[in-house]
């Protein structure tokens, strides 16, 4: 099993990301600059967070255009993972790995806090070691997070258990005060339709250990980790 | 022939537009109360082309594959010589 942590000009989270994977999980994983590409196949990908091309044009616009990304969208095809992270949900976004955008925050300034998660879906690949319904604590640090599809498509992420993750209080309530950015629904978390691509704007490699103050995110790697070892 | 080209990106109507709403709170604190007011992004670029219509295409083009997220931008092209 290895992973690939995906490098573009601006990411910030990308050796956060590998530490969770081999120091934290124990997995193997390579940081790959973009402009190298990908010398093997990976069993996952991570799109890291930060700021890509200095979120030029729009996050993630110039990332997504990138010829890396290419081979990133047909290893996705092929039924592998991909976890976009913040910046990295910017980037699956806008090269269609799932529908919608993370645009500007409903108050349009960068928010930096932890918040409450609830698990809407714990069938997927990256989700499977939660409990539905569970209350989990991650940061956010985004201004470009507020989840914006047309409500047709929204409504089908609902129907089809597709929304991973939705911002709500500590009591697990998905309510308006709950809601930092303004996103539809509370959506924070948007599966693609075979469920292979998660893109979050929480930063579970940000809480993968105690130490940090919440280890909830380090669920989603085992998670990804548990489906590859079940292939 | 060459073209000047100017690319007008826009938030889609209804879309929720935060830094023109900040922008005009701005406004109304300076006095300027307005009713309506929304931000776009233009793009200037010269363009070497065949003709009007092939540099209109090639705009388009550009529009639809990077300057524009069609979930939540319109665009308008305008095209001189």
């Amino acid at each position: 099993m290895r992973f690939a942590v995906l490098q573009f000009g601006g990411s910030n989270c990308d050796r956060d990301a590998m530490h969770v994977l081999e120091d934290v999980c124990g997995v193997e994983a390579d940081l790959v600059w973009y402009k190298d590409g990908f010398s093997r196949d990976y069993d996952g990908i991570i799109i890291p967070g930060g700021f890509s091309y200095g979120d030029y044009l729009r996050a993630g616009a110039i990332a997504t255009r990138t010829p890396v990304m290419k081979d990133v969208i047909s290893h996705a095809r092929s039924g592998r993972l991909v976890l976009g992270i913040c910046n990295g949900a910017q980037i699956s976004a806008e090269s269609g790995l799932v529908p919608g955008t993370f645009t500007t925050n409903e108050y349009p300034k960068f928010i930096c806090d932890r918040v409450y998660l609830r698990v809407e879906n714990n069938s997927s690949p990256f989700t499977s070691l939660y409990e539905k319904g569970e209350v989990i604590r991650m940061p956010i640090a985004h201004k470009e997070g507020r989840y914006v599809a047309p409500d047709d498509i929204v409504e089908k992420l609902e129907r089809e258990n597709r929304v991973a993750f939705k911002f709500c209080n500590e009591k697990g309530e998905v309510t308006l005060n709950s809601n930092p950015n303004g996103t539809m629904n509370n959506i924070t978390g948007v599966l693609s339709e075979n469920a292979n691509v998660l893109a979050m704007m929480p930063h579970p490699e940000r809480a993968a250990e105690k130490v940090l103050g919440s280890d909830d995110g380090k669920r989603i790697f085992d998670s990804m980790i548990a489906h590859i070892e079940a292939q | 022939m060459k073209y000047k080209i100017d690319i007008t990106i826009s938030l889609k109507g209804g879309m929720l537009d935060p830094e023109a709403r900040a922008i005009q709170h701005a406004l109304s604190n300076l006095g300027f109360n307005t009713e309506n007011l929304s931000t776009a992004r233009v793009f200037k670029i010269d363009l070497e082309a065949e003709d009007k219509d092939a540099a209109r295409a090639r705009s388009e083009e550009m529009c639809e594959r990077l300057l524009a997220n069609p979930v939540i931008h319109s665009y308008t092209i305008e095209v001189r010589e």
